[in-house]
């Protein structure tokens, strides 16, 4: 076997790893808040909306859910031109992490939504607050707490799934990937330290949002 | 290049013959490897349980491209050349061995110790015990939640297309960079994928709804 492994040819590539690193958490991190603000919507209306409303979001759920990410991508950043929404790959690559998300999202938040013991409600009813007040301060505190592993889960998902998006030539991590192994030759020591790295944020992000949730949900969430 | 849309139409549904053969190979080696995760898990407790733990952290806390390229660019190291289809193959079905192996773990745990108890007292070995006793009662559990893993193995192949196989997503592009209407090819592939998906996504319900219902 004539091949020696050679990390070093990797260490001049330090700055660039950190900033494909700050673009993938930077996508991942826009792309959890727009798409957990818009599932909050989606879950509302689907639990509790009119009929042709729930059956709008429920379609865009499932219409979501049972195709690629990469497919959903392509589409808005190759097929929406036609339609004359021109954007750029960066833009394009947000809103398709965020559509991807929500629509799973919208499912787990219904979920937590639907567990939330009827009773809360009523008695935000009796003490005459507003069903959109008590829905924000009553319910989805309580509902959140319940899914939030779910979340989380989720949110590690996506940021997972975002290597895709180098294919439209988003500089993320991936795409650094590419660009340094094609300079050095070194495509499986390459890869293979790119894969440690989104194993160790996979694992920070976690740690971080499990912190947050001890705090946020003292004593609800495990 | 003009092309008519059965054309078009016709192209992408041959190649979607490659997703399903990739997604049935995936999830035949994927069984096969989560079989065998398992037999080491509760073969071996101790040990077994921590390089199970491992062994899914690390397929469910990397990216499915990244493990793709590891073994697209480490195969050909080791002096194994191999064509894409089988790269992609044995990619999926270590992604699949990990998600296969965590889901059915859930459930063999689900079943109540007192029949591996039963199982030894009647002096079976550990794989009678696991094959004649655990299994065919965790395989009913076990279905639903199968099933429901199949979407997401029938869209995870789609990634495939990256390290240049030649599948629905891949033949998507092709297409789509012939003939200039991206939106139309990517809308069919999108609307393929989810014939393919959906039936999956309403069976697993429907095989959850019926299960709950028998409890």
């Amino acid at each position: 076997m004539g091949y020696q492994l050679d990390f070093g040819a990797l260490a001049g590539y330090f700055g660039l790893f950190l900033e494909g690193m700050g673009v993938t958490l930077g996508l991942t991190a826009i792309a959890a808040s727009l798409g957990l603000a818009l599932s909050i919507g989606g879950a509302a209306t689907a639990s509790r909306g009119r009929r042709w409303a729930r059956v709008a979001v429920l379609a865009y759920v499932e219409a979501i859910r049972n195709t690629p990410f990469i497919v959903q991508m392509f589409f808005i950043f190759f097929g929406l031109p036609e339609l004359g929404l021109r954007l750029t790959a960066m833009q394009a690559a947000v809103l398709a992490m965020t559509v991807n998300l929500s629509a799973y999202s919208i499912e787990i938040l219904r979920a937590g939504i639907e567990a939330v013991a009827p009773g809360q409600r009523e008695a935000g009813a009796a003490l005459g607050i507003k069903p959109v007040e008590v829905f924000i301060f009553v319910v989805l505190p309580q509902a959140v707490a319940n899914v939030y592993p779910a979340l989380v889960s989720q949110i590690v998902m996506t940021m997972l799934e975002s290597a895709v998006v180098s294919q439209i030539a988003v500089t993320d991590l991936t795409h650094v990937a590419d660009l340094i192994q094609s300079r050095t030759y070194r495509a499986f020591e390459t890869y293979f330290v790119i894969t440690v790295v989104y194993l160790v944020l996979a694992v920070l992000v976690r740690r971080l949002f499990a912190l947050a949730g001890r705090r946020l949900f003292a004593g609800r969430v495990g | 290049m003009d092309m008519p849309l059965s054309n078009i139409v016709i192209y992408l549904l041959t190649a979607t013959r490659w997703t399903l053969l990739l997604s049935a190979i995936a999830f035949a080696g994927g069984g096969i490897g989560a079989l065998l995760l398992l037999l080491l898990r509760y073969g071996m407790p101790r040990l077994g349980a921590r390089l199970l733990h491992l062994y899914v952290g690390l397929f469910q806390g990397t990216p499915l491209v990244q493990q793709l390229f590891l073994v697209f660019y480490g195969l050909p190291l080791l002096g194994i050349d191999v064509p894409p289809i089988v790269a992609a193959g044995i990619g999926l079905t270590l992604y699949a061995s990990a998600f296969l192996a965590e889901i059915w773990r859930g459930c063999v745990d689900a079943i109540p110790r007192g029949q591996w108890d039963a199982g030894s007292a009647l002096g079976l070995n550990f794989f009678m015990q696991m094959w004649d006793v655990i299994l065919p009662q965790a395989l009913r559990i076990a279905v639903p939640p199968t099933v429901g893993f199949l979407t997401q193995l029938v869209k995870a192949t789609a990634l495939a297309s990256i390290v240049g196989f030649v599948e629905l997503t891949k033949s998507g592009q092709i297409v789509s960079n012939a003939t200039f209407q991206p939106l139309l090819v990517y809308s069919i592939v999108a609307a393929i994928y989810f014939a393919l998906c959906y039936p999956l996504t309403l069976c697993a319900r429907l095989l959850e709804r019926k299960l709950s219902q028998s409890r």
